[in-house]
Parts: C-alpha cells; structure tokens; sequence
C-alpha cells in the first residue's frame, strides 16, 4: 500500500498534523510507503524553521524533518499558499522542498489511497 | 523513479477519478479560495475531475456577491472559468441548497443538483477526495 498525505492545517491551532504525523508513524511501522507528504492551507506553516514551541511541547516542524530524514519521506509545501504566508527558502526546515500544487494531484495519480487531515 | 520518469515525460497512463468537496463558505476562512485554486491546477492534468458545493459551501456559488463591505476579493466570477478549464462536473447537494433557502437559479455557473444518497453514490465512485 503506498500513502499519499494532505495536510491542511497549522501545527498549533489544529490537531490536523499531529494527526497525520502519527498516521504517517504507523503506516511506516506497517511497512507501507508514504509516497508523499502535501502540506497546503495553513498546513504550510508546519515547515517553519523558525517556529518555537515552548520546550515542553512537541514540535512538529522539527517531529516532520526527522522523519522525512529517516525515511526518505518527500515533504512537498505548497509555492502558492506559503507565498502569501511568507512560507520561502529562507525559512524552509531542511528536509522539506517547495514545490507547485501539481504534485498534491501527481501524489493523488501515483498512491493507492490520497489520506487528507484537515478541517 | 523510472515510474517518475514515465510520468514526467509521456503523461500519466492512469486516469483517477478526482472530486473536489467545497464545504464551507466563501469568506470567513481562505479553504473555498485555494480549493478553487486547486481544482483549476488539477484540471490541467487530464484527469476526470468533478467538484462538489455541500454545507456552506453551496454559498460560493451565490449569485451578486459584493465582498466590498469585508475588504476580500470577490472571486465567484472564476467559477465561471471552469467550464473552459474542462470541469464540466459540478454537483450540489439539493438539501443543501434547500435549507439555505436557495435553488439552481441563484448559483453563477449551471450545475447538477444532486439528493445526498445520489451524491453519496457518486462519492463512493472517487478515487481520489479531496475536501475543505
């Protein structure tokens, strides 16, 4: 079974990523693939390099990099919507890319089953 | 990556069917503005695409909005664009339209009112659903 990911909400306001991370735990456990992760929306802002949880927090942005590190995850945000939220280069976490929103319909094409985590 | 290679190249050999779900309101949240900027993103993709109003998201299809009173770009007009983007399938949920008391006749772009059980069946039939 290969996933696809969509994740359209922030780190702090929604529990939609915390959700799909731990989604995303369990299908690897499992020995699925995750051919892809989409952050879109407010989903764009779990890439933030800057973000600053308090220390007894999870953090997601940091939760999200390893994870793609350790498991060759491609973790696409989204050039459209992190433009106007100031989502660029220069903040990108290492490990996610910014890329156009044909690869959330590309990953929709190549996986068997698109998972959406979102409002 | 050869299968990347392939797709990049000749096109994608499998066709999905891929159904947008609009379910909230066009002003108050940014989700029916950048589904929308979604769908005509997908549209390029030759795939067979079909967009659905249910909930609050029938009111993006209203007729005469005037954003002028919230300072937010009115943009129902584009709606009107899928139609040359190839969207040709655009259903409404009919209870949907009824409890908020609009009909066919107060939405920008003709569409395809469905009941929830035809809807449903219709949904059942995706291969890929994206909603907001």
């Amino acid at each position: 079974m290969k996933f696809a990911i969509l994740i359209n909400e922030g780190p702090f306001t929604h529990q939609a990523s915390d959700s799909a991370y731990r989604f995303t735990v369990a299908a690897l456990a499992r020995g699925y693939e995750i051919y892809r992760v989409f952050f879109y929306n407010d989903g764009v802002y779990n890439s933030n390099r800057f973000s600053e949880p308090q220390t007894d927090d999870r953090n997601l942005v940091s939760l999200w990099a390893k994870l793609g590190k350790e498991h060759d995850i491609d973790l696409v945000v989204c050039v459209a919507a992190g433009l106007r939220r100031g989502i660029k280069d220069e903040v990108l976490e290492d490990g996610f890319r910014i890329s156009g929103l044909g690869q959330l319909v590309e990953a929709g094409i190549q996986a068997d089953r698109l998972v959406v985590f979102g409002d | 990556m050869s299968e990347m290679n392939e797709f990049d190249e000749n096109g994608p050999e499998v066709i999905k069917r891929f159904m947008y779900v609009n379910r909230k309101a066009p002003y108050g949240t940014i989700y029916a503005l950048e589904c929308l900027e979604v769908v005509l993103v997908a549209a390029a993709f030759d795939q067979d695409v079909s967009v659905v109003f249910l909930d609050d998201g029938v009111c993006q299809l209203k007729k005469n909005q005037d954003t002028t009173g919230i300072g937010m770009k009115n943009f129902s007009k584009t709606y009107g664009a899928l139609d040359d983007y190839d969207v040709e399938k655009i259903y409404v949920e009919k209870e949907s339209l009824a409890a908020r008391g609009l009909t066919e006749d107060d939405l920008v772009i003709p569409v395809e009112v469905l009941a929830a059980d035809d809807l449903r069946e219709v949904m059942a039939q995706q291969d890929v659903i994206i909603s907001s």
